[in-house]
């Protein structure tokens, strides 16, 4: 199994004009294992987004180190897929070229070509090869997102808020078309969100974060079998004790918003 | 759609010969060599026909001649009417408004000789506009993606820009040792800043969100650059190629009346001071008749390599 991640104190500042640095991240430790699927999540501000960043190489730590497979983390690569909220398909190519575009720019397409139908079909759009993604629906755009980070067969996805973007329903089908697709690939999955039922309904782990200092809260193992049912009462416990820290970390308030 | 009628060309080309037939010309007018306002008239009636008679058979033609044949029906009636101001009743200073028989004898006795001016026009628009093009392009997706180009470039793209490419014309004259390379250069220069400003624009504007995107996917410095930077650009880079070409038709025609010995642009002149009003016309009208079939084929090649875009922007 390839794909696990090591965060070694990592600390990230954003330098601000007129101001003291923000701390993003204040010495984060964290170790994800290969072929886990992991979700972070808490309040804006609280650095989960920038963490994400960090692993896909896209910004660089300012102290501590990452790691994927005890080899440092530097630049991007494509073993360490990224899917935005906003799925960023490349407007002037169809859905084909968009998928394939990975390969292409690997310089591997001629090889894999078949890989590029194999990942369309896997998110349920073989009848729209031709089409443009202003043709797409909000949740067909994400899925040919998807395919386009998996035809590179990477070692680890990261997911910034993958369905912040889609209605409900989309979004329920879309989780189940995650699940499908991590059970199918074994792929290491890290996915920052804000819906704690979405983080529950998906994944081995939860990271808690809160902000100020920007750190990790807690790291909760969520040990309900799959597929899940999100009217569990397991279920619905886990998502009144993640609430709790993400709302009053540390108070003893009863919550009073719901049962 | 309206339903207009497919047959209102021909109706108008029809009362134009009519009027053409019943009125007397004036005595003003000195008589063209043919009668080719009828000839002309004929032609119309002929082409607007065939076409009405297939649009009862092709819908696409159809919907064509409907949307259409109201204008082009006024056309004919601007025409008609023309020609009775003119060679009818000689109500324009003769010298100045020849009549449309005249204009349209220069275009068919002359075609030789102002295939020709056309030809050298064209010739020297062609490279002008391919090496302006290029040099923008090259300039602008070089100030797009390098700190230090922009640096350096930037200052001389904002100074030499907005000159009036014309303005240069004594120095070019001087510079270059033929008229035929000082005004390529000229035309070029007229086409490289817009081009220039709107390829870098164009590349300085697309969302860092997608070379991110791509350096997830593997792509490498220069993947990024060819496709990515300038295929997000490419509607920038055509909106500053079309200012250029526009300015390019103003520079060739202002080259040529100033300094070159041949074109299309210097037989207007030409004429003009010879006070041969028909061959001005005649001029204007091939220029004219040019230029549109040239926007219309830039037209054509950005709905063809921006298919995507159908419905994002609209120009």
């Amino acid at each position: 199994m390839v794909g696990a991640i090591k965060i070694e104190r990592v600390v990230k500042r954003f330098a601000q004009q007129d101001a003291e640095d923000v701390i993003a991240l204040s010495g984060i430790d964290l170790e994800i294992k290969a072929g886990e699927f992991v979700s972070l999540i808490g309040a804006s501000g609280c650095g989960k987004s920038t963490l994400l960043r960090l692993i896909a190489g896209l910004n660089r730590a300012d102290e501590g180190t990452l790691y994927i497979d005890a080899e440092e983390i530097v630049k991007p690569s494509y073993e360490r897929g990224l899917v935005f909220q906003n799925p960023m398909l490349f407007p002037w190519l169809n859905v084909y070229h968009n998928v394939a575009f990975g390969l292409k720019a690997r310089n591997v397409y001629k090889q894999n070509k078949a890989e590029v139908d194999k990942f369309i079909d896997l998110v349920g759009l073989a009848s729209f090869h031709k089409s443009y993604p202003h043709q797409l629906s909000g949740g067909m755009a994400q899925r040919v997102s998807l395919a386009r980070a998996l035809v590179n067969n990477p070692k680890v996805l990261l997911l910034d808020e993958p369905l912040g973007a889609l209605d409900a329903f989309t979004r329920m089908n879309m989780q189940d078309e995650l699940i499908r697709i991590w059970q199918e690939r074994k792929t290491t999955m890290i996915m920052v969100t804000h819906d704690v039922d979405e983080a529950i309904y998906l994944s081995d782990r939860i990271i808690v974060m809160t902000p100020r200092p920007a750190k990790i809260e807690s790291c909760i193992e969520v040990d309900i079998s799959r597929p899940r049912d999100r009217s569990n009462p397991e279920f619905l416990n886990l998502r009144t004790k993640i609430l709790r820290i993400l709302d009053f970390a540390g108070n003893e308030k009863e919550p009073d918003y719901y049962l | 759609m309206k339903n207009r009628n497919v047959w209102l060309p021909i109706l108008s080309g029809i009362l134009a010969l009519v009027v053409e037939d019943l009125i007397g010309n004036s005595s003003k007018h000195t008589p063209a060599k043919h009668p080719y306002f009828i000839y002309f008239m004929i032609g119309l009636i002929a082409i607007f026909t065939i076409i009405a008679i297939i649009s009862y058979f092709n819908p696409k033609l159809k919907a064509w001649a409907q949307e259409n044949s109201l204008f082009i029906a006024a056309m004919i009636l601007f025409l008609n009417v023309l020609n009775i101001v003119t060679k009818k009743m000689a109500l324009l200073p003769v010298i100045f408004f020849p009549s449309l028989d005249k204009v349209l004898g220069v275009i068919i006795e002359d075609w030789a000789f102002l295939a020709t001016c056309l030809a050298a026009s064209g010739k020297l628009l062609f490279t002008g506009c391919i090496f302006g093009a290029i040099a923008g392009f090259v300039t602008g997706i070089g100030v797009g993606f390098s700190k230090s180009a922009a640096y350096w470039v930037n200052p001389l793209i904002r100074i030499l820009g907005p000159i009036p490419p014309t303005a240069w014309i004594p120095l070019v004259l001087i510079s270059f040792p033929t008229t035929f390379s000082g005004s390529s250069f000229l035309i070029a220069l007229a086409v490289w800043f817009p081009t220039a400003v709107m390829t870098s624009s164009g590349i300085l504007n697309v969302q860092n969100a997608y070379f991110e995107v791509s350096s997830t996917l593997g792509a490498g410095k220069y993947y990024q650059i060819f496709k990515v930077g300038i295929p997000a650009a490419m509607p920038h880079m055509f909106i500053g190629l079309f200012n250029g070409t526009c300015a390019s038709f103003i520079t060739l025609m202002t080259a040529e009346m100033l300094g070159v010995k041949n074109g299309i642009g210097w037989y207007i002149n030409w004429q003009k001071d010879m006070m041969a009003y028909a061959n001005v016309y005649a001029g204007l009208i091939i220029i004219a008749v040019t230029f549109y079939i040239l926007i219309t084929l830039l037209f054509k090649v950005r709905d063809y390599l921006l298919v995507w875009q159908k419905g994002v922007i609209k120009w």
